[in-house]
């Protein structure tokens, strides 16, 4: 029976060309605008570090003073004064914790003939490399002891490593940053998680790679300047390594909820000392963040991706509504024959599986225009110079769920119609024959 | 005058299809009244004036990589140099330009150690910025020679509170001073108080926001004194290219020991800036279009459909004296009810789209013009959209009404 449906469908799609065109061209753009923009938010929610995104936290002390204006959107800032994330790394009360910035540095390759240039980079302490389980192809991180002792150590990325060193090893050599010398201690393997979660989250926060790291406190102590945003109130004695700036950004590996929860219980505590010391005028009132609430919470999607993606939502349900009505025009027109085969002993279910066979027809064909579409859309975003644009690929999830998508679109779009179709009084039409 | 109840009366026959018609054109005048909106608002946006000369700036980026202590010294000596080439008619050092996204803000208090009453960006440079940079003085001067104070930013921009004079938007003096004469008056950027000696017109932000703030700045009298800096070049528009590719040359060959970076002109600032605005008015648009289209078919589609559907009928009333004239008006009127059943409930919903726009993407208010446009455009793609299935409806020979079917 199902040969000779699709047959019939067939059949019949053909008798009106336009209008069938016209069906499988509005279901095709909607379903082809929805899934680009499906798949470029289904990209960038992903998860950055899949394996530790459970265990990852930022903690949010509210250090500002009573007239701080905060950010509109709830977009939440956590970043910390040097004198706190201090404090806390010193407490060591997660199993692991670090402290970090971005900072951009000027590099000498080892050619003095060539012309310094900058690379983006990280100032970090010991335990970044452990807590987010970054790889090294070669050497290793270094340790809390390198770190108090300010140590000219330095780790850098794969890239840079063959554009320093050609194909030879990098560990044990000389790199010259800025006007000091690095002793580069370990290389990156394959680890540009995306976006890049643990630094301020901006505009940059997709495609770009940290080329090296290096010890935060040495950092400091050269007077490396840090880049991203700094927040300053009141002022006296070194804006850095003041309580009054806040600028850097702290993360905490926490194993379990019990773990969590002692350690907000910790932050508070801290926040109420603060309180009695005169500092922290606002309410206590310490937050913990996973991982992947921060990221919602940061907006690390753009508003106006959003907006698109809901955009193309609308364009896909007015497609609907389009093809809906033109479903139901045609089935209706089709009365007479319906009648026919109704009163022939065609059942009602068997009309209604026609039909719907019919619209699942159009489906297939508003997918596959949909899929085409699609794909042209992630081309033209992947042309774009923008971070995100090299995550624009489909996967195979996001292949099939197209292909559902539109079928299910469709058939779903075929329910009214085929129902009233299939409602029709065969005497009633019979007779104005 | 063509009687509405046998056209509500055909209708109600064709209820759920009618409706389905309706709804469609009501989403769209929802959506796209909306979507209009957001692209004159993002038009607006770019069309923003900058308050300087942009079509006579160029621009570019030097890091110096030698000890920061002769930053100052040195940037005389590259800003002297940048002035004798040919064609460049002004030079100098600045820490930030609008679009430049290195925002450097300063809260605002009117009395010590005050609330701040704005927020405001400063931008600094050596002397004759405000000329540099095309800055239209509207009331009171530049700065004297003597005023400027390097900005101190290896020892936490304490030039900030050495400085005793600023120059400031209209649009930050309207803030702090509404009504009053900001020459003169005192403000604390900082803990010290600055005098206020000037107002220009105009002067955005290095980045802008949607809180009607982006003309909150301040000019003030600091020498740029990090490593990092730019140097920008004010020349005839034609001239723009040659004296850019001139000036790296020129930098380089009086100390190599610089990165220099982002050589551009005020133009290519500006569109990069609004790079992705552009994208997204491009899309708007096209979702419109989309949107009108896919809905303009639908209503062909149906009328088509409906004409075929009721051929007898046309004829029979054509047998019996209805002129093609008539026949056209009562398609056209038929679309017009639906057309506009579709409508008024858009417009209710438009509203309420907006109402969810302005909670999420700081949007205004939809004004009610755009909602009188969205009907109004509503009623007329419905009319072209119908006009082709009508007329063939219109072609009807009486004669059908006789043949068998």
């Amino acid at each position: 029976m199902f040969g000779y449906y699709l047959t019939l469908a067939i059949h019949s799609l053909r008798r009106s060309r336009i209008i069938t065109a016209l069906m499988i061209a509005a279901i095709g753009l909607g379903i082809g605008a929805s899934m680009t923009m499906i798949t470029v938010m289904h990209m960038m929610s992903g998860d950055p570090i899949p394996d530790r995104s459970g265990q990852l936290y930022v903690p949010v002390i509210d250090p500002y003073p009573l007239d701080h204006q905060k950010s509109k959107n709830n977009i939440v800032s956590a970043d910390m004064t040097w004198v706190d994330a201090m404090y806390l790394l010193k407490a060591a009360r997660a199993k692991r914790q670090a402290a970090m910035v971005t900072g951009v540095l000027p590099i000498h390759p080892a050619q003095s003939s060539e012309h310094p240039f900058f690379e983006f980079g990280h100032f970090v302490t010991a335990d970044f490399f452990p807590m987010f389980g970054v790889p090294l192809r070669e050497g290793s991180g270094w340790t809390a002891q390198d770190d108090q002792a300010h140590a000219r150590v330095i780790v850098i990325s794969d890239d840079l490593r063959r554009k320093l060193f050609g194909n030879t090893s990098a560990v044990g050599r000389t790199l010259r940053l800025k006007d000091t010398d690095f002793r580069v201690i370990g290389v990156l393997g394959d680890w540009q998680p995306q976006p890049t979660f643990y630094a301020q989250i901006d505009d940059r926060a997709f495609g770009r790679a940290d080329q090296f790291f290096l010890p935060l406190q040495t950092a400091v102590e050269l007077k490396f300047d840090a880049s991203g945003r700094m927040a300053c109130w009141g002022n006296n004695g070194d804006a850095r390594l003041s309580d009054h700036c806040t600028w850097l950004q702290f993360w905490v590996q926490l194993d379990s909820a019990n773990e969590a929860r002692a350690y907000r219980t910790f932050l508070n505590d801290y926040c109420r000392d603060q309180k009695a010391h005169g500092r922290f005028p606002r309410p206590a009132n310490a937050q913990l963040y996973g991982l992947m609430d921060w990221l919602a919470n940061q907006r690390v999607v753009p508003d106006d991706l959003r907006m698109q993606l809901w955009l193309a939502l609308g364009f896909l349900g007015v497609c609907m509504v389009n093809i809906v009505a033109l479903l139901l025009a045609k089935f209706l027109r089709r009365s007479n024959e319906i009648s026919v085969r109704r009163a022939l002993g065609a059942r009602r279910r068997d009309i209604f599986l026609q039909l719907g066979i019919e619209s699942a027809v159009v489906g297939f064909a508003g997918g596959a225009l949909g899929l085409t579409i699609a794909e042209l859309g992630l081309w033209s975003i992947r042309r774009q110079p923008d971070g995100y644009a090299q995550l624009a690929h489909m996967d195979m999830t996001m292949l099939l769920g197209t292909f559902a998508l539109a079928v299910i679109a469709s058939v779903l779009a075929a329910l009214l119609p085929a129902w009233r179709a299939c409602n029709v009084m065969p005497a009633l039409h019979m007779k104005t024959q | 005058m063509l009687k509405l109840p046998p056209v509500l009366a055909s209708l109600t026959r064709h209820k759920l299809t009618a409706l389905l018609l309706a709804l469609q054109v009501g989403l769209t005048c929802a959506i796209v009244c909306n979507v209009a909106f957001m692209i004159v608002h993002r038009v607006a946006q770019l069309r923003l004036p900058s308050g300087v000369a942009e079509n006579e700036l160029v621009m570019i980026e030097n890091t110096d990589l030698k000890d920061q202590a002769q930053a100052l010294t040195r940037h005389n000596a590259d800003v002297a140099a940048l002035r004798d080439i040919p064609g460049v008619k002004a030079a100098v050092a600045v820490d930030s330009l609008p679009f430049s996204h290195m925002d450097w803000r300063n809260g605002i208090s009117l009395v010590p150690d005050g609330p701040s009453r704005a927020i405001a960006s400063a931008y600094n440079g050596t002397p004759g910025e405000l000329a540099a940079l095309g800055l239209h003085l509207v009331e009171g001067r530049d700065f004297l020679p003597s005023e400027y104070i390097p900005m101190g930013t290896a020892q936490d921009w304490n030039g900030l509170d050495q400085i005793s004079v600023a120059i400031v938007t209209r649009a930050l003096a309207d803030k702090l001073f509404p009504g009053q004469d900001p020459l003169g008056k005192v403000i604390y950027p900082s803990e010290k108080p600055v005098r206020i000696v000037g107002v220009v017109d105009h002067l955005l932000q290095p980045r802008l926001s949607d809180d009607g703030e982006n003309e909150y700045a301040t000019l003030l009298p600091m020498l740029p004194d990090s490593n990092g800096i730019t140097y920008v070049l004010r020349t005839a528009p034609q001239d723009r290219e040659s004296v850019l590719r001139r000036a790296a040359d020129t930098l380089n060959q009086l100390d190599g020991d610089r990165i220099l970076r982002y050589p551009q002109t005020f133009t290519q600032l500006r569109a990069d800036y609004f790079r992705h605005d552009r994208t997204m008015i491009g899309l708007l648009i096209a979702a419109a279009l989309c949107l009108l289209f896919v809905t303009a078919l639908g209503i062909a589609g149906l009328a088509s459909f409906w004409v075929q559907q009721r051929k007898r009928s046309i004829g029979i009333r054509r047998a019996v004296g209805a002129t093609r004239h008539d026949i056209l008006r009562y398609f056209q009127t038929e679309n017009f009810l639906i057309v506009t059943a579709g409508v008024l409930p858009g417009c209710l919903l438009a509203y309420a789209l907006n109402l969810v726009l302005m909670a999420h993407y700081e949007l205004p208010r939809l004004p009610v013009t755009y909602l009188l446009a969205g009907v109004l455009a509503s009623w007329l793609l419905g009319q072209l959209a119908v006009i082709g299935p009508a007329l063939r409806a219109a072609a009807v020979q009486p004669v059908v009404a006789v043949r068998n079917p």
